[in-house]
């Protein structure tokens, strides 16, 4: 792999960029692998980079029915942030957020991450109760997270409005100052050049359509519509899909599909610094590099596959920007999208073993996967390779359905994460 | 935004009016204190989030105050049938039903001048 640095940037400029070549190689897949990761997003294309950078695992496929970094790591608004109530969800998110600060080094690829601080807004007692709360659990668990007045909230985001007349007032919001976003594609990118510099191999337009088992029930290998493909061990990392793959081996599991959308405003100046969540008025907002305000919306709340949902969605959350930043009433939105998210009852990901022997599980990051992308890469590569899941990720089983040990962040923040 | 039609109003009204009420058809066990884990998973958990048809309860919260039951397909979102709680499950090659012509302003009063 030519290795990407501002030499190798001067170099080009005068050979007039033509000595660049392909990120990663678009190999014929092989008849036999030691792991298939099936779905080539951010968590799967991670995940066989890191089995085979810490692992020595590099007999790996990772296996997409479209195009990598496609699904949900091209659809989602590219918030990152750690700031979680319980300690299960604090250890995954926040280990995460610590691969995040130095990815682009890790991967000789800029991911463009970008600690601009997420802050997240106050809009009566209850959220300052819920906020306070978190933010003492995370600082007691050594990750910042600070309260801020309203005069403070609007310092740091100037576009606020903090009026004690506004539709929605705030009373003041959480700020992770660690917090920010980074570019999605690159993560897929990034992420697919490094794995497959080391030998990984990445198959698009390679659909799963089976799951082969022997007459013990372990697994053997995948039917795709490149014909069969042999594993030893097989990672699901598939998002939306998750229930499909599942219902293969015959196992249900505890998902839902429905829509997620995001849309993007024309492009603009530089004038949003920071994230903004308000989760009690349901709208999130930053600005690209492009200049372009990403808005993420609600879930539709009906399960479904299209990759579409209703407009009432994204007039709501629009209503709500409106409300808090009047200055962007006459900005025109330019695209519109859906991605199908899989959402467990507690809103705790998944993340584990499964009753089929060397099928492995990571699902269920629901609305809010992309920030976890590093970090659940990480353990689920950990989990492939040692068959059991990393202390960080021991609370995300599968099983703690049947036991009752939910981690149940949704009740506990009362919103959509 | 789904259009959806009320067997009980017999009419055709939009989504804002309806709440989703997740699966249908299942069965609330009887002897809740005495099934095992496994049970209780698999009733209250796990659910098949079909790819095609699903068969789901809406509530029409802003009509009629019911429940009621539909079959949708999830990859176009268009609904088969809706049919009134406790009924079965109906035979989806039957020829689906359809609201009668939905009361606009439009329609009562004419074009808007």
């Amino acid at each position: 792999m030519r290795k990407y640095s501002v030499f190798a940037v001067a170099r080009e400029a005068l050979r007039g960029h033509k000595g660049w070549g392909p990120h990663w190689a678009s190999p014929e897949p092989r008849k036999q692998y030691d792991v298939i990761i099936i779905g080539g997003g951010g968590h799967g294309l991670g995940a066989a980079y890191y089995l085979a950078k810490e692992h020595g695992i590099t007999n790996v496929a990772v296996l997409e029915k479209g195009w990598i970094g496609g699904g949900n790591t091209g659809r989602n608004t590219t918030i990152i942030r750690s700031n979680y109530l319980y300690e299960e969800s604090m250890d995954i998110y926040e280990h995460s957020l610590k691969l995040w600060e130095n990815l682009s080094q890790d991967l000789n690829y800029n991911v463009m991450y970008s600690p601009r601080g997420v802050m997240m807004l106050s809009h009566n007692i209850h959220d300052q109760q819920s906020f306070k709360r978190h933010i003492n659990a995370n600082r007691l668990y050594g990750i910042d997270n600070e309260w801020l007045t309203p005069e403070q909230a609007k310092a740091y985001c100037p576009p606020l409005d903090i009026a004690k007349t506004a539709r929605y007032p705030v009373n003041g919001a959480a700020l992770q100052r660690r917090g920010g976003t980074a570019r999605h594609d690159a993560v897929a990118w990034g992420y697919a050049r490094a794995a497959s510099d080391r030998g990984v191999h990445i198959i698009q337009n390679c659909e799963v359509t089976g799951i082969r088992r022997d007459e013990t029930g372990r697994v053997t290998g995948v039917d795709t519509n490149r014909g069969f493909i042999g594993a030893k061990k097989i990672g699901i990392s598939a998002a939306g899909h998750t229930s499909t793959l599942m219902q293969m081996v015959d196992v249900r599991v505890p998902l839902q599909s429905q829509p997620l959308q995001a849309l993007v405003s024309e492009p603009l100046k530089p004038i949003f610094p920071c994230v903004v969540m308000s989760n009690s008025v349901h709208a999130y907002i930053s600005q690209s590099d492009k200049g372009e305000f990403v808005i993420g919306a609600g879930t539709d709340q009906y399960n479904s596959y299209s990759q579409t949902g209703g407009l009432q969605i994204i007039t709501h959350t629009l209503d709500a920007i409106c409300e808090l930043f009047p200055m962007f009433r006459r900005v025109k939105m330019m695209r519109q999208w859906g991605g199908i998210v899989d959402v467990t009852q507690d809103r705790s990901p998944i993340q584990g073993v499964t009753p089929v022997p060397g099928l492995y599980l990571n699902a269920g990051w629901g609305t809010g996967g992309f920030k976890a992308t590093p970090g659940s890469a990480n353990l689920f590569a950990h989990l492939i390779a040692r068959g059991e899941p990393h202390r960080l990720a021991a609370g995300l089983t599968l099983e703690r359905f049947r036991t009752g040990r939910l981690i149940d962040e949704a009740a506990a923040a009362a919103v959509a994460h | 935004m789904l259009l959806i039609y009320c067997p009980y109003c017999e009419e055709e009204r939009s989504e804002l009016e309806f709440r989703n009420g997740g699966d249908a058809h299942i069965a609330r066990p009887t002897n809740m204190a005495e099934i095992s884990d496994e049970e209780f998973e698999a009733y209250f958990f796990l659910r098949d989030n079909p790819k095609g048809v699903i068969f789901e309860r809406w509530r029409h919260v802003h009509g009629c105050g019911r429940f009621f039951n539909a079959a949708r397909d999830t990859i176009s979102d268009r609904f088969l049938t809706t049919y009134k709680a406790g009924e079965p499950k109906p035979d989806l090659n039957e020829k689906p039903k359809t609201g009668a012509e939905v009361e606009t302003y439009e329609a009562l009063e004419g074009a808007a001048q």
